[in-house]
C-alpha cells in the first residue's frame, strides 16, 4: 500500500469508530454539566442501537439511502425516553446517581434482547441491515489535492456530522443563556435556584440531552459498525465515551477530540495488521489505551481534569 | 437505631423485590406471555429438584463474595463499581497459579490459588484506593476504566500466555478443584462446589470484622463522616486504601470461585463478567449487611438459574429475569419513593395528616 492509501485507511477507520463516541461523549457532557452523573451512557447506547436497527430493518425498503439517518433520529428519540428513567430516579426520587446509572446498564441489554426475541421469533439477534452508513465522500472537499483523498474520500459521514454537532454543543453550552444556566446548576444549584433558574427542569434538560445524543451514538455504532443488533453490539463504547468526556474536561470540543483519539486507538486494534510498525504492537495495548490514558489524566499527570462542583449530588429544593 | 427504622430497612428490599417481580409480570403480560407460567417455570427451575437447588447455590456463591466485597467499600463511602474487573483478575490469577504449579499437593494448591486470586483482586482495587487517597480521583471512574483494562488484558493473556492461541486454558489439577464429589452426588451432579461453604464463612468473617473490630469500626466511621473520623484521629487515607484492598480481595475470591469451582479453567470473555454487576445488585438489595447479602444472593441465584428454565418450559425469554433484577435495584435506589408511601400510610393510619 502506498502512503496515501495507508493514511486514508487510518483516518477513515478512526473516524468510523469515533463517530458513536463523539455523540455519546457530548451527551455525557450535557448530563454532567447539569450535575447528574451518567454512568448509564452504555445502556442508553444499547437502546439507541436496538431501536435504530429495528427501524432500519422495517423501513429500509421505503426510505432507501436515508434509512440509517432516520434510524439515528429514532435511536435518539428512544434514547430520550430511556434516559427519562435516570432523570426521574436521580432528580425526583433522590436515587444515587451511580446506582441509577447501573440500573440503566443492567436494564437496557435485558430489555433490548427481550424485545428482539419478541419481534424476531425468539432469536436473540437481528438480521444484518441492508442500508448502512458505509463509506461516503464529502462533496467539494474531496477535490482538494492530496488532502482530499486522505481526509474526505471513503470516510465516515456520521463522524463529520458528529464534529459539527460538537461545535454546536460548544456554542450552546458556552455562548447561550441555556448553556450558562445548565452550567450554573451543575456548579451550584442553590445559587442558581435563588436566581430563579428552574433547577429541576434544567437537570431534566441535561439528562434528556444525554439520552438524545447517547441514543444517536448507539444508532451510529449499530448502523455503521456492527450492522445488526445483539447483546454484544455495544461492548464498552458507552464507557469509552464517558472516558472521552473526562479526558476532554467536560468541554464539548475537548470531548470530541478525545473521542476521535479513542476512536483512533480502537480502530488501530482492528486495522493495525495492515500498517507497518503498528502490526508489531500487541493489540491489547491499543485496546486498553483509552482506559489507561483516562486514569493518567484523572491523576493529573497531563493537566488536572475536574468535573462540575455539584456533579453527582442530589439537589433537594428547600421549602 | 430504633425499631421503626429497622422495620423500614427491611420493608425497602421486600417491597423492591415485590415491585420488581410485578413489573416483570406486567412486561410478560403486555407481550403476550403467561406470567404465572413464567414464574412457575422459574421457581421449578430454581428449587424444583436437588439438581436445581445445587445450581442455584452455585450461582449464589460468587455473588456472595462480590457483594461482600462491594459492601465493605460501600460502607466506607466508596462505590467500587470495579468488582467485575477485580473478580476477573482473581479468576485469571487463581487458575494461572494452579496451572503453573501442578506439583503442589491438592488442598495446599487450592488454598494458595485462592489467596493468589484474592491478592490479584486486592491489588487491582488497591490502585483505585491509592489514587483516591493520594490524588482524590473518583474511584467510580478509575474502577470502570480498570474493568475494561482487566477484560482486554485477561483475554490477551489467556490467548497468548496461558494457552497457544486458544480461547480456553487447560483444566486446573484435579486436586485443586473445589468440586467435591459428595456435593455433586448430593445434588444429582449439579455444579455445586465447596465454595458455598467458604462464602458462608466469609459472610460471618466480614460481619465480625465490620462490627467487632477496631479496623472495621474505623471503616464504618469514615463512611459515616470522613471529617469527624479524621478529627478523631483516624487516617482517612489509610482507611480508603484498606477498605478497597478488602473489597478487591473478596471480589477476587468471587472470581476464583469460578476458576477453582464452577468452570475449573478460564476462557476468553465477551464482556465484563456479570458476577460483578450482579454482585453489586446483591449488595444493594442486601443493604450491605452480610445476612441481607446471603438472602439476596440466594434470590438472585434463584432468579438467574430459574430464568434458564423459562424459555424451555413456559416459552418466556430468559431476559425477563434481568429486567426483574434491574427493576429491583431501581426500586432499592429510589427507596425515597417506597419510604414516602410507607410514611404517608403510617400517618394516615394515625390520622396525623392535616
Amino acid at each position: 500500500m502506498d502512503i496515501i492509501n495507508v493514511l486514508q485507511l487510518v483516518f477513515s477507520s478512526a473516524l468510523v469508530y469515533s463517530a458513536p463516541l463523539i455523540l455519546t461523549a457530548l451527551g455525557g457532557t450535557f448530563s454532567e454539566r447539569s450535575g447528574i452523573v451518567n454512568v448509564g451512557l452504555e445502556g442508553i447506547m444499547v437502546m439507541g442501537a436496538f431501536s435504530s436497527v429495528v427501524f432500519n430493518l422495517t423501513f429500509a425498503s421505503q426510505l432507501g439511502n436515508w434509512t440509517p439517518w432516520v434510524g439515528v433520529v429514532v435511536g435518539g428519540l428512544i434514547g430520550i425516553l430511556f434516559s427519562l428513567i435516570h432523570a426521574v430516579a436521580t432528580i425526583n426520587l433522590r436515587a444515587d446517581h451511580i446506582i441509577s446509572g447501573t440500573v440503566i446498564n443492567l436494564m437496557a441489554p435485558a430489555l433490548a434482547v427481550f424485545l428482539t426475541r419478541v419481534l424476531y421469533d425468539g432469536r436473540g439477534q437481528t438480521d444484518i441491515i441492508s442500508e448502512n452508513f458505509g463509506k461516503a465522500n464529502i462533496p467539494l472537499l474531496e477535490k482538494i489535492p492530496v488532502l482530499g483523498p486522505i481526509f474526505f474520500r471513503g470516510t465516515s459521514a456520521p463522524a463529520f456530522v458528529g464534529i459539527a454537532i460538537a461545535v454546536l454543543c460548544w456554542f450552546v453550552l458556552f455562548k447561550t443563556r441555556f448553556g450558562l444556566r445548565l452550567r450554573a446548576v451543575g456548579e451550584h444549584p442553590q445559587a442558581a435556584d435563588t436566581l430563579g433558574i428552574n433547577v429541576y427542569m434544567t437537570k431534566y434538560a441535561g439528562v434528556l440531552l444525554s439520552g438524545l445524543l447517547g441514543g444517536m451514538g448507539g444508532a451510529i455504532q449499530a448502523q455503521a459498525i456492527s450492522l445488526n443488533f445483539s447483546a454484544s453490539t455495544i461492548a464498552g463504547q458507552g464507557f469509552i465515551a464517558m472516558a472521552a468526556m473526562i479526558f476532554g474536561k467536560w468541554n464539548p470540543l475537548g470531548a470530541m477530540g478525545a473521542a476521535i483519539f479513542f476512536g483512533f486507538a480502537q480502530s488501530l486494534s482492528v486495522i493495525g495488521n495492515y500498517i507497518p510498525i503498528i502490526q508489531d504492537v500487541p493489540s491489547v495495548w491499543l485496546q486498553v489505551a483509552p482506559y489507561l490514558i483516562t486514569i493518567i489524566v484523572l491523576v493529573g499527570v497531563i493537566g488536572k481534569s475536574e468535573g462540575p462542583a455539584a456533579n453527582g449530588k442530589t439537589y433537594i429544593k428547600s421549602k | 437505631m430504633n425499631n421503626k427504622s429497622k422495620l423500614d430497612n427491611i420493608l425497602v428490599p421486600v417491597f423492591s423485590v415485590i415491585l420488581g417481580l410485578l413489573l416483570g409480570a406486567l412486561i410478560m403480560l403486555v407481550f403476550g406471555y403467561n406470567p404465572v407460567a413464567g414464574y412457575q417455570a422459574m421457581v421449578q427451575g430454581a428449587f424444583g429438584s436437588s439438581f436445581y437447588i445445587g445450581e442455584t447455590l452455585r450461582q449464589a456463591t460468587p455473588l456472595i463474595f462480590t457483594a461482600l466485597g462491594f459492601s465493605v467499600a460501600y460502607t466506607a463511602g466508596f462505590f467500587n463499581i470495579g468488582v467485575a474487573g477485580q473478580a476477573l483478575l482473581g479468576w485469571l490469577f487463581s487458575v494461572w497459579f494452579a496451572l503453573s504449579f501442578p506439583e503442589i499437593p491438592g488442598i495446599i494448591l487450592l488454598f494458595i490459588s485462592l489467596i493468589v486470586g484474592a491478592l490479584a483482586g486486592a491489588l487491582w482495587a488497591g490502585i483505585a484506593g491509592f489514587l483516591r487517597a493520594y490524588f482524590n480521583t473518583s474511584e467510580v471512574i478509575v474502577t470502570i476504566m480498570l474493568n475494561y483494562t482487566a477484560l482486554y488484558t485477561a483475554n490477551y493473556l489467556i490467548r497468548n500466555v496461558l494457552s497457544e492461541s486458544s480461547d480456553t486454558t487447560a483444566r486446573i489439577p484435579e486436586g485443586a478443584s473445589l468440586r467435591w464429589a459428595w456435593l455433586s452426588d448430593l445434588t444429582s451432579n449439579s455444579t455445586l462446589h465447596g465454595g458455598i461453604f467458604l462464602a458462608l464463612i466469609m459472610a460471618v468473617v466480614v460481619w465480625i470484622f465490620m462490627k467487632k473490630t477496631t479496623a472495621g469500626f474505623e471503616i464504618r466511621a469514615v463512611g459515616l463522616n470522613p471529617f469527624a473520623s479524621k478529627y478523631a484521629g483516624m487516617s482517612t487515607k489509610r482507611n480508603i486504601i484498606i477498605s478497597m484492598l478488602i473489597s478487591g480481595s473478596l471480589a477476587g475470591l468471587g472470581g476464583a470461585m469460578e476458576g477453582m469451582g464452577t468452570f475449573q479453567n478460564i476462557f476468553v470473555q465477551g464482556g465484563i463478567p456479570s458476577i460483578g454487576f450482579d454482585g453489586i445488585a446483591v449488595a444493594l438489595l442486601g443493604l450491605g449487611n452480610p445476612v441481607g447479602i446471603l438472602f439476596s444472593a440466594l434470590l438472585f441465584g434463584a432468579l438467574k438459574i430459574g430464568g434458564n428454565s423459562m424459555p424451555l418450559v413456559a416459552d418466556v425469554p430468559t431476559e425477563v429475569v434481568d429486567i426483574v433484577i434491574a427493576s429491583i435495584i431501581f426500586f432499592v435506589g429510589a427507596n425515597y419513593l417506597i419510604r414516602m408511601v410507607v410514611d404517608k400510610r403510617a400517618k394516615l393510619n394515625k390520622g396525623g395528616v392535616k
